[in-house]
Parts: C-alpha cells; sequence; structure tokens
C-alpha cells in the first residue's frame, strides 16, 4: 500500500513529508525500543512509534525506512521533523494506540 | 578506489548531547552511499557505527570514530577516553545496562549496544582499560 493509505487508515496527520506519500510500502514495524529496532528489522519500511526522541528519526535513517508514525497522540517538537525533512523521511502522527494502529495496518494488508 | 587504496574518514563525537548523537554515523552512511558501496553492507556498518556511536556519547563523553573503507572490507574503530569497561563478557550480555535512566528516554540502554554491534559485524575487538578509555574494532565484510 502507499502511505497516503497508511494515512487514511489510521486517520494520521502528515507533520513533514506530504510529496513522499506516494512511495509504496510492504512492512512495518512498531516499537519504543531502538536497539531493538536496529537488531530485528530488515526491510521494513515502516516504523510506529510513541517515543518522541531525535534517535527514532535516526534508528529510521540507519535502517533506510521511509516514514516514522507516532502513535498515542504523541507529537514531536520542529527539531525532530526538520531532521526528518533533512533526511527525507515522511511523519505522520496518529491518536490510535500502538495495539491498535498496528493491528489496522495488518488487516489493511501491510502484512509481509 | 584502485588496487590496495583506501578511503579513511575521521569524525569527531561530541558527549554530553544526547540527542545529537548519531550525527557522525549520518554521515558515514551517506558517504558510503556516495561511493557506491552496497545498500547491505551500508546498513550492517550504520548499525555498528550508530550503536557505538551512543555508547561513546552516553558512557564516555564523546570519542574520536575512525571509518577506513576498503575494497573488501569497511573497518570501524572507535576510541574514547571514557571510563573503561571493567567486565567485558559481562558487558557483551543481552539485556546487561549501565544506561541512565536519560538515555532510556531515548530508545536505548537495554543492554542490546554491543551484542548488536557484534551481531552485525563480521569481526569484533574490545580493548578496555579502567580509567584510560576503551577502543572498539568492527569489520564489515564487503560481499564480492
Amino acid at each position: 500500500m502507499t502511505l497516503n493509505e497508511v494515512r487514511d487508515v489510521l486517520n494520521a496527520e502528515v507533520l513533514t513529508g506530504e510529496e513522499l506519500l506516494d512511495a509504496e510500502v510492504h512492512s512495518a514495524c512498531g516499537s519504543d525500543l531502538m536497539s531493538d529496532v536496529l537488531a530485528y528489522v530488515h526491510n521494513q519500511s515502516l516504523l510506529l512509534t510513541g517515543l518522541v526522541s531525535p534517535q527514532v528519526v535516526r534508528t529510521a535513517e540507519m535502517m533506510d525506512m521511509c516514514c516514522v508514525i507516532f502513535v498515542r497522540g504523541k507529537r514531536p517538537d520542529a527539531s525532530i521533523l526538520q531532521l526528518a525533512q533533512d533526511r527525507g523521511l515522511a511523519v505522520l502522527a496518529t491518536d490510535k494506540r500502538m495495539y491498535q494502529a498496528c493491528g489496522l495496518l495488518y488487516t489493511a494488508g501491510l502484512n509481509e | 578506489m584502485n588496487g590496495d587504496d583506501r578511503i579513511h574518514l575521521s569524525y569527531q563525537v561530541e558527549g554530553g548531547d544526547l540527542t545529537r548523537a548519531g550525527e557522525a554515523s549520518s554521515g558515514v552512511k551517506q558517504t558510503l552511499r556516495k561511493l557506491g558501496i552496497d545498500p547491505g553492507t551500508i546498513r550492517r556498518v550504520s548499525v555498528c557505527m550508530y550503536e557505538g556511536e551512543i555508547n561513546m556519547v552516553i558512557h564516555a563523553n564523546g570519542g574520536l570514530a575512525m571509518v577506513d573503507v576498503g575494497l573488501d572490507d569497511i573497518t570501524i574503530t572507535l576510541t574514547d577516553y571514557g571510563p573503561g569497561i571493567p567486565d567485558i563478557d559481562k558487558a557483551m550480555q543481552a539485556g546487561w545496562s549501565t544506561a541512565a535512566d536519560s538515555v532510556r528516554d531515548l530508545g536505548f540502554g537495554a543492554g542490546m549496544g554491543l551484542p548488536n554491534m557484534k551481531k552485525y559485524s563480521d569481526e569484533m575487538k574490545i580493548k578496555s582499560i579502567v580509567g584510560v578509555g576503551t577502543t572498539v574494532t568492527m569489520v564489515v565484510k564487503i560481499p564480492s
């Protein structure tokens, strides 16, 4: 599915990277522990997290991901968004909780 | 690159500022991309370097990161003048951590750093003297 569809499924707000939303994604990962993302992620292109820190963007960058989605209504500050923009990452935010957000995306077909 | 020529990259990693941790790793990643290194190798180097950089920032008040790029391998050498590691075997255990809560707020400090670095590198050596500092050397081989 595309990031546009991801946004619709999660009723998410686009915080940066509107121009990147045509990108296709095939799998995702949900975690608040960045070391686990570094340890276990292979080709997931989407990171769902409730952790608000610049290291979320850095971790996504290291793992060649294209989008970070903040769950549970978390909102990153301007410096985090700027970093994401500089690194070519889209950032979305949804009020849904992690479990629900992952479940909705999985059901909608993001299940590789 | 021709023959035995190697490219040397060097970064000063600033200590203390947890929010900036990862800048050196990001620089390395971008340089490796420009050099045309394959994406899988770049990702392995990125994880090794990033976890090591986080360690230098949180435990050792920064240090020096050197990355040496050859045709067959990439060698990362991270040197700090921090407190040293008293028990390296223990530090290598997944889940063992001495990190502060402020580090956990960043999504690290769960005792996965050194195990991750070992997992993603082909060779890893740690030399550490308590009260003097630590040098971690990692080699990532480039598939032919």
